[in-house]
C-alpha cells in the first residue's frame, strides 16, 4: 500500500485556518457563518489548484504559513500579493503569487511575508476536510470546523491527509492578478443610522479612519473622528450581518466581519457592502480608510459587476509549461525575451 | 404596530416592528419566520439565504446576485402585513436545574445586597419564574430569557467580566441567559446549568430555540457536579428535562 500524501503545517504564520464559504442557516441559533473573509481570492486559489471554487482552502493572515509535502507530491495554489519561496532538493527558489505549484514529496513552500493586503488564501488539491453543521470553516469560539472538526486553527505539526492523487497535471497561473484598489469602502446607511447626528454621518463619510490592533476574523475597531449618538448609545438587540458597523458609547466604530457575533446591542450607523468586505479585512493595523456612501441597489450593481470581474479572472487562468519553468525566474532572467515582461496585465500565456 | 423596513447593505433586510421587548413583537417576527419558511419550502422567495429572528425584528439575508431587494420585498409585503397579527409560537417547555450555590454564583451575594433581600429570595425569585426565549444570538445557543421578576431587574455590571465561565446563569435588565461557552460579558452571574446548551452533534445543535419556555430548579453543587458528568459520559441525555406536555398540563393545574 503506497503511503498517503500528507501536508504538514510547519508553520501556521500569524494566524492561518480552514476555510469555506461559510456556515449557512444557522444564525437563527447563534452561529455566524465564518467562512473566508475573501471569497475572491478563495475561488481563485481554487480554481488555480484545479478545484471547486468554494472547497475549503488555508485562510493565512499576515504571512509565515509554511507547508511540505509528505509520502508523495502536493498541488498547492496561493491567492494574494504573498512573497513565496519553496525549499526543495535543487535549493530555494521564489516564486510568484498568483500560481499553482506541485511540491514534490520532501519540499516546503512558504509564505515568507505579504505585500499589499493582509490575508493569501492557499488551495490544496485533494485536501478534504469534513464538514460540521454543512461547512469546514474554523469557528474557534464554539468549536466548529477545521482540520480537526473541533474549530481549532491550524498549528505547527498538523498534518492534513490529502485525498487520492488523481495525475496533479500541470500548473496554473492567473494571467490578470487583480491589482490594488484603494477606492472607498463602500456603505449603504443604516440599519440605525437614525441614531446619529447629521454630524456623525457626515463625519463617517468625510475622513480618514485608522485601523487599530484590534483586527481579526470577527471585526476592525476603526479609530477617526467620534460619531455621536442622538439618544442611547444601545438599543434592544438585533441581528447583525457580515459589514455592520456598529457604534458604542464612545462614539468609535467597529466593523463586525465573519467571525462576529449574530445579534449586538450598538446601534449599527452603516454596513460595508459585501463586495468590499474582503479588501477591508486585508487591510493591517495601521492603514487608513475612507468610506463612501452608496444605495442598497448600487450597492448590489457593484456586487454584480464584481462578480463579472471574478469570473473574467478566473477564466483567464492558464496552463504552465509541464517543465515546471519558474516564473520569477522567467521574468527576471528576461529567458524569453519579448514574451513576458511582468507579472500582470502584460503576461501573454506560453501556449 | 408601525413596521419599518431596513436595508442592512446590499444582501440584508431588517423588517423591524417595534423597538421593545414586548411578547407581541415577538409573535409578529416568529410569524414572518415561519411564513418566509413555508414560501421557501414552496420553492418561493430564490435566493433567500436565511432568517434571523430577535425580539422585535426579522433580517432576511439574500443573495444579490440572485434576486434584488425591490423584488423581494414586494414578495415579502403580504407576509409581513399578515405576520402583524401574528400569535405566539407554542413553544416547549423545559425544566432546567441550576446550581445557585459557592463559586457557581460569584454574584449572587452583591446582587442580594444591592436589591436588598436576602440570597434564599433572590433564588426563589429566579427559579420560581416561567420565563420565554425571545431569541438565541450573541454565542451559538446563547437564549436570552424574559421577563425577570422587577425586583431582580439590574443594569449590567459596570465592570465587565473578561473570563466569564460556560454554564454561567446570569441576569441583567430584565432578561436572564445561560452562557453555553466562555466568553467575555457583562451580566451578574447568580448560578450554573450544567447542561449543554449547544452541541454540534445533535441534530438541532441548539437545545432551546426561540419561543420555548423555560423554569429553573436548584440543585445543590454536588448535584450539579453529578449531572454535569453524567452528561460529559453521555449517560445523562438533556431531553430529560424537556417537560412533556401533559405534564406540563398538571403542574399548570397544580399551580392554579
Amino acid at each position: 500500500m503506497s503511503p498517503q500524501t500528507e501536508l504538514e503545517i510547519v508553520s501556521p504564520g500569524a494566524f492561518a485556518s480552514i476555510q469555506d464559504k461559510g456556515r449557512h442557516g444557522h444564525r437563527r441559533i447563534g452561529v455566524p457563518w465564518a467562512g473566508v473573509l475573501d471569497r475572491r481570492l478563495m475561488r481563485i486559489a481554487n480554481a488555480l489548484a484545479g478545484r471547486d471554487e468554494d472547497a475549503p482552502v488555508i485562510e493565512c493572515f499576515d504571512g509565515g504559513l509554511q507547508l511540505t509535502a509528505h509520502g508523495g507530491a502536493a498541488k498547492v495554489a496561493v491567492a494574494g500579493d504573498a512573497v513565496i519561496e519553496v525549499d526543495g532538493a535543487d535549493g530555494r527558489r521564489q516564486l510568484a503569487p498568483w500560481r499553482s505549484v506541485t511540491l514534490a514529496d520532501g519540499e516546503s513552500l512558504r509564505i515568507r511575508k505579504m505585500g499589499n493586503g493582509r490575508i493569501a488564501m492557499v488551495a490544496v488539491a485533494g485536501l478534504d476536510v469534513p464538514p460540521v453543521m454543512g461547512s469546514a470553516s474554523t469557528y474557534v469560539r464554539a468549536g466548529l470546523g477545521g482540520a480537526d472538526g473541533q474549530g481549532r486553527a491550524l498549528a505547527a505539526g498538523t498534518r492534513l491527509t490529502l485525498g487520492e492523487a488523481d495525475a496533479l497535471g500541470s500548473d496554473h497561473v492567473l494571467t490578470q492578478p487583480p491589482t490594488a484598489d484603494e477606492r472607498p469602502i463602500r456603505l449603504v446607511l443604516g440599519p440605525q443610522a437614525d441614531h446619529f447626528s447629521a454630524a456623525a454621518l457626515a463625519a463617517l463619510v468625510g475622513g480618514d479612519y485608522r485601523v487599530t490592533a484590534e483586527a481579526d476574523r470577527m471585526g476592525i475597531r476603526l479609530e477617526g473622528a467620534r460619531l455621536e449618538h442622538t439618544a442611547a448609545a444601545e438599543i434592544v438587540s438585533d441581528a447583525t450581518v457580515p459589514g455592520s458597523i456598529q457604534v458604542p458609547g464612545a462614539g468609535q466604530p467597529i466593523v463586525l466581519l465573519a467571525d462576529a457575533q449574530t445579534a449586538g446591542g450598538y446601534p449599527k450607523i452603516a454596513t460595508v457592502i459585501t463586495a468590499d468586505l474582503g479588501r477591508l479585512a486585508a487591510l493591517r493595523p495601521g492603514q487608513t480608510l475612507r468610506f463612501a456612501t452608496v444605495s442598497a441597489a448600487e450597492g448590489a450593481q457593484i456586487a454584480r459587476a464584481a462578480e463579472a470581474e471574478t469570473c473574467a479572472l478566473i477564466a483567464a487562468i492558464r496552463a504552465l509549461p509541464a517543465d515546471g519553468i519558474d516564473l520569477v525566474a522567467l521574468y527576471t532572467g528576461n529567458l524569453v525575451d519579448g514574451v513576458v515582461h511582468a507579472l500582470g496585465a502584460e503576461y501573454r500565456p506560453l501556449y | 404596530m408601525s413596521v419599518r423596513i431596513l436595508d442592512a447593505g446590499d444582501a440584508a433586510l431588517t423588517i423591524e416592528f417595534g423597538s421593545v421587548i414586548d411578547p407581541a413583537l415577538l409573535a409578529a417576527v416568529n410569524a414572518l419566520d415561519a411564513a418566509i419558511l413555508r414560501r421557501q419550502q414552496a420553492g418561493a422567495l430564490a435566493g433567500v439565504i436565511e432568517t434571523m429572528p430577535t425580539f422585535r425584528s426579522l433580517t432576511v439575508f439574500f443573495d444579490p446576485l440572485a434576486t434584488d431587494r425591490d423584488t423581494l420585498l414586494a414578495a415579502l409585503q403580504p407576509l409581513i402585513d399578515a405576520a402583524e397579527h401574528g400569535t405566539p409560537v407554542d413553544g416547549r417547555h423545559w425544566r432546567l436545574p441550576v446550581c445557585y450555590e459557592g463559586e457557581a454564583a460569584p454574584d449572587l451575594a452583591e446582587v442580594a445586597r444591592t436589591i436588598g433581600i436576602d440570597e434564599a429570595e433572590v433564588v426563589a425569585l429566579h427559579s420560581g419564574t416561567e420565563y420565554l426565549v425571545y431569541m438565541l444570538g450573541f454565542l451559538p445557543g446563547f437564549p436570552f430569557m424574559g421577563d425577570l421578576p422587577a425586583r431582580l431587574r439590574l443594569p449590567r455590571r459596570s465592570q465587565p467580566r473578561v473570563r466569564v465561565p460556560a454554564g454561567s446563569v446570569a441576569i441583567a435588565t430584565g432578561l436572564t441567559a445561560i452562557y453555553p461557552w466562555e466568553s467575555p460579558g457583562g451580566w451578574h452571574l447568580v448560578g450554573r446549568c450544567p447542561v449543554p446548551l449547544f452541541d454540534a452533534r445533535r441534530a438541532s445543535p441548539s437545545l432551546l430555540a426561540a419561543g420555548d419556555k423555560v423554569r429553573f430548579t436548584p440543585v445543590s453543587a454536588n448535584e450539579c457536579r453529578a449531572l454535569e458528568a453524567g452528561l460529559r459520559s453521555g449517560d445523562i441525555d438533556p431531553m430529560q428535562w424537556l417537560v412533556a406536555d401533559a405534564a406540563h398540563a398538571a403542574t399548570a393545574e397544580d399551580a392554579a
